[in-house]
C-alpha cells in the first residue's frame, strides 16, 4: 500500500494530468489508502521521507533534549563558580568558563530551556490568539470582522517593547513563563491579520460553498476546509513567532528586566557584553548562544519549507 | 416544488453603503419535478447569485423561497441541513470544488460523516459505486487520486455523483458545463437529461442558448437582474418577444441558416414589434391602472409588483416583461 500511495503521487511528474488520469492500473487495489485517518499516516509517511524535514526536525529536537536532559550529567550549577576565570574550552569545561569561572556550558543548556520554554509559550499563545481572531474575522466577516479587525489595529499600534517594559518593571514579575505569556499577548496582530486576509480569499472558493451544502457547521469548514491549505503558512508563522519571542526575551534581559532566578541565551550574550567578553576575546562565552539561537530559528526554518512540500501533494518532489 | 417569488437581492455599495445594487429584482419562477428550467443570461445578469439564494449560500432581501410548499427563505442551521438532503448544487469550477491538498474521497466523506454517520463501510462503498456508475465513471479510476490529476469532466461528474448520493429532488446547476471541453460536454448534458428521467428537478443556470435550447423544458431570460421573458423552450425560441431576447437569438450561428436568413427573420420581427411594449399594452388591454399590476402578472396575489418588472402572459405559458432593458431606461412605447 505505501508503494501505490508514492505511486500515485509520482504521477503529476511523470506525464500530463489528463493522461495520469487515464492509467487505470495505478491506483491499485481499491480499499488502498481510502480509510479515514489514511491522510494523517500518508502526510507522515511524506513528512518522514523529505531531508529538509529530518534535518530541521534532528536539529531543534537535539538542542530540546540536550536542554531537557543536559542538567541532569552536569557537575555544576549555572551559576556556580566552578573552575578558573576565564579558561578556554578544556575537557572539564567544554565551552570553557567565564570571567568568573562559571561553567559557560552549565549556562548554556539551562539557557536551552528557558529559551525553548519562552518560544514555545510565547510564539504558542500569540498563535492561538492571532489564529483564531484572524479565522474567525476572514470567515464571518460583516460587523465581527470590523470589530476584531479594531481590536487587531489597536493592539498592532501599542508599541508592544515599550508596554513590555512598563508590565516588567511594574509588576515585577520575572519568571520565564510570565515574560512568555507577557511577550505572546502582545505580539500576535500581524498573525491575525495574515490569516484573515488568506481565510477571506479562502472563503470565496467552490469547495468552501460545497462544504456549507454538505451541512457542515462554521468550526468544521474552519477546521477541516480552510486551516488544512493553510497548514505551512501557520507553520512558519508559528517559526517567526517562536525566534520573535525568543529575540524579545533577549531584549529584555540585556536591559536587565530578564528572568532574576533562571538563565537564558538571551542573559548570557548580555552578560558577555558587559564583562567584555568581545574585547578579552572570551569568544567561547558569546558564541554558543548567538549559534545556538540562530540553528533553532533556521533549522525551524528549512522544516517549514520541507513541511510546505509535504502538506502541498503538488510540491511533492519525489 | 421550488417555488420564487418577488426574490430581491439588493447589495449596499459605495462608502458606507449609501448606494444600492439591485443584483436580482422581483424574480417569479418555479421548477417542478422531472423538468429542467434554464436560466439564462448574461455576466452580471443575476443568474449565479439566484442559484446562490435556492441554495442558501446567500441570504436574500426580499420575497420568498419555497420548496414543497415549506417557505425555505430563513433557515437556521438544522433546517437547513435538512434541505440539503433535498436540494444540491453543482458549481461552474470544477477545480475549484475540491480541496486541492485533499484526495477526491474526501468530498463524499465529509457527506457521509454529516449525513450517513450510522451507514457501515462496505454499505456506503457500494452506494458509492453506484453513484459513480450513475454518471458513468469507474471507481477505481478515480477513487484515491488528488484533483489535480483528474480531469474536468470526471471531476463534475464526481460532483454530480455526490449530489446522488443525498437522493435529491432538486439540483442547481451553476453554469457547470462552461469549463468542460466539448467532447466531454455532451455526457454531462446527457446525464441532467437523465436525472431528469428519474423525476429530479433541474435548475440549470447557463450563459449559452444552444445548451438552454437542447437540455431545458422551460426557460427564463435574465436581464440585469430582471426577467425579460420566461416561458416553453419551444415558445421562447420560435417567437422570441423582448428586445433583448431577440438580440440574444439573432447573435447565436446557425448551423443551417446563414447571417442574412437570420437578420431577415430578426428584422421583419423588429419592424412588427417596433415602439410597441407587449407588457404595457396588456396591462392596458385589461383596464388596469399600474398599481394593480401585481394581480395580473402571474396571479401571485398579495405584494406590490414596482412598474415594469411584472411579466404578461402573452401566448398560453409564454410570459413577457415590459420592453424597456435596463430598469432605468423608458419603456419604448413612453408609457
Amino acid at each position: 500500500m505505501r508503494k501505490e500511495n508514492g505511486m500515485t503521487a509520482t504521477q503529476p511528474i511523470t506525464g500530463p494530468v489528463t493522461e495520469a488520469s487515464e492509467q487505470p492500473g495505478a491506483t491499485g487495489s481499491p480499499s488502498g489508502g481510502r480509510k479515514p485517518g489514511g491522510d494523517a499516516r500518508e502526510t507522515l509517511y511524506f513528512a518522514l521521507r523529505n531531508p529538509k524535514v529530518i534535518i530541521g526536525m534532528v536539529v531543534v529536537l537535539g538542542f530540546l533534549l540536550l536542554g531537557l536532559l543536559g542538567p541532569a550529567f552536569l557537575r555544576y550549577a549555572p551559576m556556580d563558580y566552578a573552575g578558573p576565570p576565564m579558561a578556554p574550552p578544556s575537557a572539564d569545561f567544554p565551552f570553557g568558563t567565564t570571567t568568573f569561572g562559571q561553567d559557560v556550558f552549565a549556562q548554556f543548556v539551562a539557557g536551552l530551556r528557558s529559551t525553548f520554554l519562552v518560544g514555545l509559550l510565547g510564539g504558542g499563545v500569540s498563535a492561538v490568539i492571532g489564529m483564531t481572531i484572524g479565522f474567525v474575522a476572514g470567515y464571518r466577516g460583516g460587523l465581527i470582522d470590523e470589530l476584531l479587525n479594531m481590536l487587531t489595529n489597536v493592539v498592532l499600534v501599542i508599541p508592544g517593547f515599550v508596554v513590555l517594559i512598563i508590565i516588567n518593571a511594574y509588576l515585577g514579575v520575572r519568571s520565564v513563563p510570565m515574560q512568555a505569556l507577557y511577550i505572546g499577548v502582545f505580539s500576535w496582530p500581524w498573525v491575525a491579520r495574515a490569516v484573515r486576509a488568506q481565510t477571506l480569499s479562502l472563503r470565496s472558493r467552490d469547495f468552501i460553498d460545497l462544504a456549507r451544502l454538505s451541512g457542515v457547521g462554521v468550526g468544521t469548514i474552519l477546521r477541516r476546509e480552510v486551516a488544512p491549505n493553510m497548514y505551512s503558512y501557520l507553520f512558519m508563522t508559528f517559526v517567526l513567532l517562536f525566534g520573535g519571542s525568543i529575540l524579545t526575551a533577549a531584549s529584555l534581559d540585556f536591559i536587565g528586566l530578564g528572568p532574576t532566578n533562571a538563565m537564558s541565551l538571551g542573559l548570557m550574550m548580555n552578560q558577555a557584553v558587559q564583562w567584555s567578553a568581545l574585547h578579552l576575546g572570551l569568544w567561547w562565552w558569546f558564541i554558543p548562544p548567538g549559534l545556538g539561537i540562530t540553528l533553532i530559528v533556521g533549522s525551524l526554518y528549512i522544516m517549514n519549507v520541507g513541511l510546505d512540500e509535504v502538506f502541498n501533494p503538488k510540491l511533492r518532489e519525489m | 416544488m421550488l417555488t420564487l417569488t418577488q426574490l430581491d437581492k439588493v447589495y449596499k455599495t459605495g462608502t458606507f453603503g449609501t448606494s444600492d445594487l439591485h443584483a436580482v429584482r422581483q424574480v417569479s419562477l418555479d421548477v417542478q419535478r422531472g423538468e429542467v428550467v434554464s436560466l439564462i443570461g448574461e455576466s452580471g445578469s443575476g443568474k449565479s447569485t439566484i442559484g446562490k439564494m435556492v441554495l442558501h449560500l446567500l441570504d436574500s432581501t426580499g420575497g420568498t423561497i419555497t420548496f414543497d410548499g415549506r417557505d425555505v427563505t430563513k433557515l437556521g442551521f438544522r433546517a437547513r441541513r435538512d434541505y440539503y438532503r433535498k436540494v444540491q448544487g453543482v458549481f461552474q469550477d470544477p477545480f475549484s470544488s475540491f480541496n486541492p491538498i485533499f484526495k477526491v474521497d474526501r468530498t463524499f466523506e465529509t457527506l457521509r460523516q454529516s449525513y450517513f454517520p450510522k451507514v457501515s463501510g462496505s454499505e456506503w462503498r457500494s452506494r458509492l459505486d453506484d453513484a459513480l456508475a450513475a454518471v458513468t465513471l469507474e471507481p477505481d479510476d478515480i477513487l484515491g487520486k488528488f484533483p489535480h490529476q483528474l480531469s474536468g469532466g470526471q471531476l463534475q461528474r464526481l460532483l454530480i455523483a455526490r449530489a446522488l448520493l443525498l437522493d435529491i429532488e432538486l439540483l442547481v446547476a451553476d453554469e457547470i458545463i462552461s469549463m468542460l471541453d466539448a467532447s466531454t460536454r455532451i455526457d454531462v448534458l446527457n446525464l441532467l437529461g437523465e436525472l431528469k428521467a428519474r423525476g429530479l428537478g433541474i435548475l440549470f443556470v447557463t450563459h449559452d442558448l444552444s445548451l438552454g435550447n437542447y437540455v431545458s423544458d422551460r426557460v427564463v431570460i435574465l436581464y440585469k437582474g430582471r426577467i425579460v421573458e420566461r416561458g416553453d423552450t419551444t415558445a421562447v425560441f420560435d417567437d422570441p418577444l423582448h428586445p433583448y431576447t431577440r438580440d440574444l437569438l439573432a447573435s447565436v450561428p446557425h448551423l443551417d441558416r446563414t447571417w442574412e436568413e437570420v437578420e431577415a427573420e430578426e428584422a421583419g420581427r423588429a419592424a412588427r414589434l417596433a415602439g410597441r411594449c407587449l407588457y404595457h399594452e396588456a396591462v392596458a388591454a385589461q383596464g388596469r391602472s399600474l398599481g394593480e399590476e401585481a394581480a395580473s402578472a402571474e396571479g401571485s396575489g398579495s405584494g406590490e409588483v414596482p412598474d415594469g418588472v411584472g411579466l404578461v402572459e402573452y401566448a398560453p405559458g409564454h410570459f413577457v416583461g415590459c420592453f424597456r432593458k435596463a430598469a432605468e431606461e423608458p419603456c419604448p412605447a413612453g408609457s
